[in-house]
């Protein structure tokens, strides 16, 4: 049974480092911010995560294993807030998408907005 | 069956150690080309995964599941900073406006 276990980790780790490469090659090659963060925030998340769960199935520990659960939660929470508020941050501060990206909502409810203001003032 | 399974969990976490090291590079390279200061912090956002990823591989290749404490100070730590990081590109962008109204105010005022 233990070597059906040592499989199945091995397996996990190697497939959470190639999500988490594939991750970094679209951070890399992506062209902008938007599109970047996407692959960040998402594949490498989901890569750390696997490698976590490998590590809470190989731990003959309880108190590791339920460690390493709560560091994949803890992930899991974080990381869209500290992506949903970068984008944001990133927008506001004027870095506008990519000219191919199809749709920009974002831009109809900042001229919005700047209307108000304008005709606040 | 049970060497060749134990023989299999090493090899995969070598190759796994490669694998990771090759994406730090990547990522890396992104935060020295990386055009404006968001791509930057979303890059080291990116580095710390990378590094609690480093952490689970070197607790399952040498049992030392102890270093998982600062994966998870990692994860609060890289969080924190990333949110720290938007507050400041936001409030960058405040005083930006702030400097273009006065501008335009002391504009007014001259003439």
């Amino acid at each position: 049974m233990t070597e059906l276990w040592n499989i199945l980790v091995g397996l996990l780790v190697i497939i959470g480092a190639l999500f988490t490469l594939f991750a970094a090659m679209g951070v890399l090659r992506f062209p902008d911010l938007y599109t970047r963060m996407h692959a960040a925030s998402k594949a490498g998340v989901f890569g750390s995560g696997l490698i976590l769960i490998g590590l809470a199935i190989h731990a003959t520990d309880v108190a590791m294993a339920l460690r390493a659960i709560l560091a994949i939660l803890f992930l899991i929470l974080t990381t869209p807030i500290s992506a949903h508020l970068l984008a944001k941050a990133a927008y506001g501060a004027g870095y506008r998408p990519w000219k191919g990206t199809a749709c920009d909502e974002m831009a109809l409810t900042q001229e919005r907005s700047a209307g108000k203001k304008k005709s606040k003032i | 069956m049970n060497e060749a399974a134990t023989g299999f969990l090493e090899f995969a976490t070598l190759i796994a150690l490669g694998i990771l090291s090759l994406a730090f590079l990547l990522t890396v390279a992104r935060v020295i080309l990386g055009p404006g200061v968001p791509d930057r912090v979303l890059a080291l956002d990116m580095l710390v995964a990378i590094a609690i990823g480093f952490i689970g591989v070197i607790g399952i290749r040498t049992g030392f599941t102890i270093y998982l404490d600062i994966a998870i100070a990692l994860g609060l730590v890289g969080f924190l900073t990333t949110v720290a990081f938007a507050r400041f590109i936001m409030s960058r962008r405040y005083r930006q406006d702030y400097q273009e109204i006065s501008a335009r105010l002391n504009a007014k005022r001259r003439p």
